[in-house]
């Protein structure tokens, strides 16, 4: 396994606050690792920094060893880096198929016209929307949406796919399929770091988790072993349960 | 290529000669109407070629017209007219790449206030600079140009505002703009370089209007910079585009039209309350149909289907 992604001493300073202070982790080809912590510790910044929502204050950021901080969001995301929201953003304008097409026509393969419509029909299929592509995004349910936007996120054939809260919000079937889902990208060898704050999904995906509190990384590790950590326990219960 | 679009062509290209042999049957009123509506129709379609899918509302219209006409007014005595027109376009593009570069990150109503102060701006250093450099304020244009040869320029630039309007809604930059238009977040996370092609409309919108105030110079005879940089010019093709929904490829036009022939008569019949009329019409269209008539025309429809 060769490394995809190294953060070090990533910083972002909000005026007088540090959202996030001297994170540093870096994530294998292939891994798919839970970036964990209680709200507002961070994590959501994080991942804003890595696909060039928000530039650093300080640190640095590197895809396959070549530095990303500061670049604008779409030249990151030509260089492999897809994300879906945490609240979800649907084109609500467009038809389904069209927020598909959008990824592959500005992806790293730039398709068009035919190829480009049976291509987002594949990966709408892929997530369980297989003749919905011609309905407009708007008129989509909540779920729907989110597998939209995660069809939309892999037309961009990704190395590194960021899911912010994607599990968030869906009834106990629903999140079987999603789990199931995300489990398929695992097979696909797409490397994932997914925020998340659903237990039972971070044990069922994530061979590693990180855990941040307060902007600092806290615990980094098996997820197993990182949860039982004494310092994370207490990040999220408080000190009479360490 | 599908027999729709082909037929689509066809019609809009006999349209266009029909258009175009107008002079051949009516007199010089009709032509002299014909070019103020034509103008107007560039103007608002190249407006909203900007202005729809980027919804930034530019006040910059009449700073880019006033840079055509007065160019057309510099040179042309010493440049053959094809080569005017030709400067005219170059300046026009330059100062639209300056501003654009140095203002699409301004955001909502700052970009509003910076576009009509940026056609105040070069008004006011056009008089400075006729006043104190060549020492007269207004210039002559003595252009051996007809009222039909200025009508049949702007009809082809309308056409070719139309044709690339409706060209590059069928590229995947079209695609782009819609995206920009709902969610530049996403947009620019999908790969879109979102700055650079709201650069390039801004320069394509700039560039044709610069040639709309160019072409229409020789009309005047005489230009100062109260004429060619009325700031009213840009208030009127906002309105036009407005009313017929600026998101669409035919709906400036259809604001263009019935405007420019409601403000004609208005100022033939009412010329003493004529501004007040205007305003009135604009705080009416702002009210009743605030995304145009042709979203409002669609709506209803939608309405009409599901019931």
């Amino acid at each position: 396994m060769s490394e995809l992604l190294a953060l070090d001493g990533l910083t972002k300073r909000f005026g007088g606050l540090t959202a996030v202070n001297a994170v540093s982790f870096s994530l294998e080809r292939g891994e798919v690792v839970g970036l964990l912590g209680p709200n507002g510790s961070g994590k959501t910044t994080v991942l804003n920094m890595i696909s060039g929502f928000l530039p650093p204050t300080g640190g640095r950021i590197a895809l396959n060893g070549e530095a990303i901080s500061g670049l604008r969001p779409n030249r990151i995301a030509r260089k492999g880096v897809a994300r879906t929201f945490q609240l979800v953003r649907a084109l609500p304008s467009l038809t389904v198929a069209e927020n598909v097409v959008t990824a592959l026509a500005f992806g790293r393969r730039t398709l068009w016209g035919k190829a480009a419509h049976e291509a987002a029909h594949a990966h709408l299929a892929a997530v369980g929307l297989a003749g919905r592509a011609d309905q407009p995004a708007g008129a989509l349910t909540y779920i729907d949406q989110k597998r939209m936007e995660l069809a939309r996120a892999l037309a961009a054939e990704p190395e590194l796919l960021l899911l912010d809260e994607w599990l968030a919000g869906l009834n106990p079937t629903e999140l079987r399929i999603g789990i199931d889902l995300i489990l398929s990208l695992k097979e696909r060898g797409i490397t994932v770091l997914l925020v998340e704050h659903v237990m039972d999904a971070i044990r069922a995906l994530c061979g590693r988790a990180i855990v941040m509190n307060a902007g600092r990384k806290i615990a980094d590790g098996p997820t197993a072993e990182t949860l039982r950590d004494p310092e994370v326990v207490r990040a999220y219960l408080g000190d009479g349960h360490a | 290529m599908t027999a729709r679009t082909l037929l689509g062509l066809l019609v809009a290209g006999l349209v266009l000669a029909a258009l175009a042999a107008l002079p051949l049957f009516a007199g010089p009123y009709a032509v002299t109407l014909m070019i103020g509506m034509t103008g107007y129709v560039v103007l608002a379609t190249a407006w909203g070629l900007f202005s729809g899918p980027t919804r930034y509302v530019s006040l910059a219209t009449v700073a880019f017209f006033g840079i055509g006409a007065y160019t057309v007014g510099v040179f042309s005595e010493t440049l053959p007219y094809p080569l005017v027109l030709l400067v005219a376009a170059l300046i026009g593009l330059a100062v639209a790449l300056v501003v654009g570069l140095s203002t699409l990150r301004l955001a909502g109503v700052y970009f509003v206030i910076f576009t009509f102060g940026l056609a105040e701006l070069i008004r006011q250093l056009v008089t400075w600079y006729e006043v104190n450099v060549t020492g007269t304020l207004g210039r002559y244009i003595f252009l051996p140009v007809t009222p039909e040869g200025i009508y049949w320029q702007l009809l082809a630039l309308a056409a070719a505002t139309f044709l690339f309007s409706w060209g590059i809604g069928r590229t995947r930059w079209g695609l782009a703009l819609k995206v920009i238009g709902d969610d530049e977040v996403v947009a620019s996370h999908c790969g879109i370089d979102i700055t650079r092609l709201k650069l390039a409309l801004f320069a394509v919108s700039a560039v044709i209007i610069t040639l709309v105030g160019a072409i229409q110079a020789p009309r005047w005879t005489y230009i100062e910079p109260s004429i060619a940089f009325n700031p009213t010019i840009s208030f009127l093709t906002l309105i036009m585009a407005l009313l017929g929904g600026a998101d669409r490829l035919w709906g400036p036009l259809l604001g263009a039209i019935p405007l420019f022939l409601l403000f004609e008569w208005l100022s033939a019949n009412f010329p003493n309350h004529y501004p007040i009329i205007l305003g009135l019409v604009f705080i009416a269209i702002v009210f009743l149909l605030p995304k145009g008539v042709l979203a409002a025309v669609e709506s209803r429809l939608r309405k009409g289907g599901a019931r």
